[in-house]
């Protein structure tokens, strides 16, 4: 496939727009959101190249990439849950009691 | 495109994490029917699970065979590791019930989410494929992240568990980018068939896609195995989770990631050892340094461990660097010792501690000598191992992972090494300054010790004394994993 190269470059720019995303947000619902977007630049990665080498690996490994990015995510929000019974919050600037 | 077969499927490889999953499986759903106050009975049930798993292990030593199409195997390597997972688990099920039952969290859930641990890292010990890796991986750390903020009460233990959670999962999407690269580069996920494209000729160290993915991913392991720069989420984590789960955390998973790492660097990339010594040699220096220099200064007992686990991490990472058969054989030694020593003192700190996780300082352990001589003794034990000295597992460790260094001509790197231990000796022994040469502050208290606790401690005593008197015979099995590799 010739145009591989625009299928990384866009994947490239999703990852680090989640990455950005990641170190500026504070929220820790916005922030999982951007780990979302990394997955899924990762996920159009390997579609970008399983096409291009025409091979099935990469298919079936998004396929796991997203099993496994739901599980995250149910395990994730009930951690957020659990923490915003006890705080009242989900800022990760009131994640703060243990410092150093 | 390929014609799909259906491979020959040989399940004797995955026996132990089949026979794992379903008790799990199995206590999940006994657990509904067990009152709540006996909830003990799933811990001894999944303590004796893990021993069965352990003797499975055990009668597949010396095997080679691979299954599934080749994406995982067994041999020594994958069940030396193995038998790390299920010694920290079966350990840390023995000190959660009493902590547990303090903190009022005893919830059944609890041992079926460590044996769920254990499978995970057992198929990233076994993987030979990218995709059993990236799998094995994400079990245990969904399983963790949720055992780190188990304490749904506890403030603390919900940041941990936060804490834990967002840095992990950020860190597998580098994980992540990096296996798609080497996909990418190589055009599959198998790491033999990596092994041999990346051999030819045609893909010198020079290919960038190959090498960015190769950095990618390290970092993602690097974030797992808690080595600097990569750290900073290690402390709070450890700080914060139920601490014999902490205890589970600092052995089992930085293990399983040192097995995930060693398996892909080794297996599939050994003619860029060149470019991935170097990287790891800086990796090594800073972890060791950044670890024991902030422990000097922590007051919290939890948060000196998990800021020595850091430096102990960097000591393995030494080994990691030099590639060879001594320094592989090293950290395979000390990641089994290193189990014993620090789980059997987060046993201790589990009896000394109060409800709610106070009495947690080093100050705390004042006068523990006079009070509590045998446990104290114990304690001095693990301290003395952890601090690498004879004649103690934790030297005899030390000692394989230096020498695999210098074999390898970096002198300066055990030099470093070296000169960190001794530096990491100051905050051990504060500990037993404080035991035996300070007078409690207040009175103590009546401590209970239950019997599995006790069990607990006589094991890692005997784990973190045997094999420093009598070093043959555990290295020996080391060498042998070390050297299918």
């Amino acid at each position: 496939m010739e145009n591989l190269n625009s299928y990384l470059i866009v994947s490239a720019i999703l990852f680090s727009i989640g990455t950005i995303g990641v170190l500026t947000r504070k929220n820790a619902i916005v922030i999982f959101m951007c780990i979302e977007l990394m997955l899924n630049a990762v996920n159009l990665t390997f579609i970008a190249f399983s096409r291009h080498l025409g091979n099935l690996d990469g298919q079936v490994f998004v396929f796991f990439v997203m099993t496994v990015a739901a599980a995250e995510a149910a395990v994730g929000l009930a951690l957020m849950i659990a923490f915003f019974n006890n705080k009242e919050s989900i800022d990760v600037e009131d994640v703060n009691i243990m410092k150093w | 495109m390929d014609i799909i077969t259906i491979p020959a499927v040989n399940l004797t490889p995955i026996l132990p994490e089949i026979f794992l999953s379903v008790l799990a499986m199995a206590l999940l759903l006994i657990n509904v029917f067990v009152p709540s106050g006996q909830k003990s009975y799933l811990g001894y049930i999944s303590f004796f699970g893990v021993v069965a798993a352990a003797v499975l292990v055990g009668a597949g030593w010396g095997g080679h065979i691979e299954s599934f199409n080749g994406s995982v195997v067994l041999d020594n390597f994958a069940s030396f590791f193995k038998i790390i997972f299920l010694v920290s688990a079966g350990l840390a099920i023995l000190i959660s019930d009493q902590y547990m039952e303090r903190e009022g969290c005893n919830q059944g859930e609890l041992y079926p989410l460590i044996l769920f641990t254990v499978v995970g890292m057992m198929l990233m010990a076994a993987g030979t494929d990218l995709m059993t890796i990236f799998l094995g991986l994400e079990v245990m750390s969904v399983s963790l992240y949720v055992l780190a903020g188990f304490n749904r009460a506890n403030l603390k233990s919900n940041e941990a568990g936060l804490k834990y959670f967002l840095l992990g999962a950020f860190s597998t999407g580098f994980l992540l980018y990096g296996m798609a690269l080497i996909y990418g580069a190589t055009g599959t996920t198998r790491i033999a068939k990596i092994a041999a494209v990346v051999g030819q000729a045609g893909l010198p160290s020079g290919n960038i896609m190959l090498l960015a993915g190769m950095l990618l991913m390290l970092t993602g392991f690097a974030f797992k195995i808690a080595a600097a720069p990569f750290h900073m989420w290690t402390p709070d984590v450890y700080e914060g989770a139920p601490t014999p789960m902490t205890a589970f955390m600092s052995a089992g998973p930085k293990a399983a990631g040192f097995a995930a790492a060693l398996r892909i660097l080794l297996v599939a990339f050994p003619t860029m050892q060149a470019d991935w010594s170097q990287l790891l040699w800086i990796l090594a220096v800073l972890t060791m340094t950044v670890g024991n220099i902030t422990a000097l200064r922590q007051d919290n007992i939890k948060r000196m461990l998990a800021y020595s686990s850091i430096a102990h991490a960097g000591y393995a990472l030494v080994g990691f660097a030099a590639g060879n058969a001594t320094g592989t054989a090293g950290i395979l030694f000390y990641m089994l010792s290193y189990a014993f020593m620090n789980i059997g003192a987060f046993a201790i700190i589990v009896l000394v501690a109060k409800k709610g996780e106070t009495n947690g300082n080093v100050a705390d352990f004042a006068g523990f000598g006079f009070k509590h001589p045998v446990l104290a003794v114990a304690m001095s034990v693990f301290l003395f191992s952890l601090a690498g000295m004879p004649p103690t597992a934790g030297f005899i460790g030390k000692f394989y992972l230096f020498s695999g260094a210098i074999q390898k001509g970096y002198i300066w790197l055990a030099v470093i090494g070296v000169l960190n231990s001794a530096a990491s000796v100051y905050y051990y022994l504060r500990v037993m300054v404080y035991m035996y040469m300070k007078e409690p502050t207040e009175e103590f208290d009546w401590m209970q010790v239950t019997a599995p606790v006790a069990l607990c401690v006589a094991i890692s005593v005997l784990g973190s004394l045997v094999p420093g008197i009598v070093p043959s015979l555990l290295l020996q099995f080391a060498q042998q994993a070390a050297r299918l590799i």
